[in-house]
């Protein structure tokens, strides 16, 4: 490799070791955790990281620390997947719509969109989460209602692009069916965007879904959350920084890994896309 | 121009109008209004005398118009909590928001565009990679856990800077750093990558050919025309603040519109969330309008109609 394209793949690469990392721990947490994430030892409370059985220590409540932050990453990445997923069906397909049939509805569509991103990304989720209430399945709600807008323009874009097309004009005069032509030609061209959108989304949700956490919506304790292990660890910052330290740097690590998989998606898939 | 400033204020208004119809309905069909608007323990008299002095037995749309004709005159109602005019209360702390997010804004530029501009003009350097490399971790790490740490250090251990609250400079400094963090990384990997295509337009070679130094190669015609869509990041970003300040704000004690926001949301104190919504669409709004007109006078192209 030269060292143009070691600087290209290098990174991608580096990501996907990070977020495979992060996928292992999510899906081996019960077997790589010494022990259960919400089990309470009141005795063995606030322990410092290297204590024998707890190698991150333990929290207020005496419970592993390392066990909480494994299965923080299970939430974590549900979450991201969950609202990744919700949100590139519906605002992908609103999209698609939108820039294929145009019409009324379509420009319905981007007036709401401009709306909706007429107001900060993380206070509108924040709002709607406080309204439609907590827990898991809310918080999953509140980021795709807040993210889905995203893919609609994009693809919406993309689509109009790809309607002008001669293949699809010449598609269109052999008298293909709407919807034929729909999935056979201008979805398979927009799907490297909305590919490169929902990765670079993922990060943006997990990271989104931690601070709400950590305001105090979304994921409650005892569910070991990153955002609401944060949240607590504030209480002990002066005596207990490691309540602090690793599930934020577990966060970081995931946010990490996925930002450099969805730059070098974008790098080899998509180079003009600006999100 | 003169129409173009008037349909773009009526398009803020109409957007403002619209946010404000969405949170009152999601507010309204999301459950029993007055639970949400009361504490958890409240006696079934007292919310049956709540619900008739506030109005809500009448039907939804009659509501939706009184709030509204309220709203017109800057009237969201009195907030549950502070037993004050709500929309005073937010005013009241949109000086603290604006000093940190303006402190915050003018430290992105300072740091992401230098760094930007060294990084695309010395590109595959180390100083390139040093740059970058800063850039792709700001953005990685989240903003409240960076505040965090920030005091875990600075204050807790070191003591040197005040954990939160609003006072002199210092106070300043950890809160500025945790909302740039973010807003720089993004700016700085944009301002490289702006500065690399200009650098390779037709003019620049020409410029260089006329025997131009480099430095006013570099300071008038790359970065000017680099500029553009560094704006439009900023444009857009400046309006993320706002959001960013809502985390910030909270983690340090900040006196700001954000933290009072996400205390009015614990305490569903909705006078105060929708009067919230309200200046922040209006100030979102305006400052992508301010960000349209920036780019006018940058780039004559993008001028809609001439000033006649």
């Amino acid at each position: 490799m030269t060292g143009r394209q070691l600087r290209r793949h290098g990174l991608g690469v580096v990501g996907l070791l990070l977020t495979s990392l992060t996928v292992v721990a999510a899906l081996a947490a019960p077997w790589l955790s010494p022990h259960n994430p919400i089990a309470s030892d009141f005795a063995a409370g606030l322990e410092p990281p290297g204590t024998p059985g707890h190698p991150l220590g333990t929290d207020q409540l005496g419970r592993d620390l390392l066990a909480r932050v494994l299965y923080g990453a299970r939430i974590a990445l549900f979450i991201g997947f969950c609202t990744v997923l919700l949100t590139a069906l519906v605002g992908g397909l609103l999209g698609l719509l939108a820039g294929f049939y145009g019409g009324w509805s379509g420009t319905v569509l981007m007036r709401i969109a401009d709306v909706q991103l007429s107001f900060p990304f993380i206070l509108l989720a924040l709002t709607i989460n406080a309204i439609v209430g907590l827990g898991l399945r809310n918080i999953i709600v509140s980021l795709s209602a807040a993210g889905w807008v995203v893919y609609a323009r994009v693809v919406r874009g993309e689509a109009l692009s790809v309607k002008q097309r001669e293949y699809v004009q010449a598609a269109a005069a052999l008298g293909m069916g709407r919807a034929r032509m729909l999935f056979g030609h201008v979805l398979p061209n927009v799907a490297p965007s909305i590919i490169v959108v929902a990765s670079l989304q993922f990060s943006q949700f997990i990271v989104a879904e931690a601070a709400i956490s950590f305001l105090g919506f979304g994921v409650q304790p005892p569910t070991p959350a990153w955002g609401s292990m944060l949240s607590e660890s504030r209480d002990f910052l002066y005596v207990a920084w490691w309540l602090a330290a690793f599930p934020g740097a577990a966060l970081a690590l995931t946010a990490l890994g996925i930002n450099l998989v969805g730059d070098w998606l974008r790098d080899v898939l998509d180079p003009k896309l600006r999100v | 121009m003169r129409g173009y400033l008037l349909s773009r204020l009526g398009q803020t208004a109409l957007v403002v109008f619209l946010a404000l119809t969405a949170v009152f309905f999601l507010v309204r069909l999301s459950g029993d209004p007055v639970l949400l608007f009361l504490p958890m323990d409240i006696q079934a008299k007292d919310l049956n005398e709540f619900r008739q002095r506030l109005g809500f037995n009448d039907p939804l749309l009659v509501q939706y118009g009184r709030f509204m004709a309220g709203a017109v005159r800057g009237d969201f109602g009195e907030s549950l909590r502070y037993k004050r005019d709500a929309l005073g209360l937010v005013l009241e702390r949109m000086p603290a928001t604006f000093a940190l997010g303006g402190v915050a804004l003018g430290l992105t530029f300072c740091l992401a565009v230098p760094i930007g501009v060294v990084s695309a003009v010395k590109r595959g350097s180390i100083w390139d990679y040093l740059g970058m490399g800063g850039a792709v971790l700001g953005q990685a790490i989240p903003g409240f856990w960076l505040g965090l740490m920030l005091i875990y250090l600075f204050s807790v251990r070191l003591g040197w800077l005040p954990t939160g609250g609003t006072g002199g400079p210092a106070y300043f400094v950890m809160p500025c750093v945790v909302l740039a963090s973010f807003y720089a990384a993004r700016i700085t990997r944009l301002t490289r990558s702006s500065v690399l295509e200009t650098l390779n337009e037709e003019y620049i070679l020409a410029a260089r050919a006329k025997g131009l130094t480099e430095l006013v190669v570099l300071g008038k015609h790359t970065l000017k025309n680099s500029a553009i869509p560094i704006v439009t990041l900023a444009g857009l970003e400046t309006g993320q603040l706002l959001g960013g300040a809502v985390i910030t704000e909270t983690i340090f004690a900040w006196p700001g519109v954000g933290r009072l926001t996400v205390q009015a949301l614990l305490n569903r104190d909705f006078p105060v969330v929708l009067a919230a919504v309200f200046m922040v669409s209006v100030t979102y709004t305006l400052l992508n309008l301010a960000v349209d007109l920036l780019y006018a006078w940058l780039d004559p192209r993008t001028r809609r109609e001439s000033p006649a």
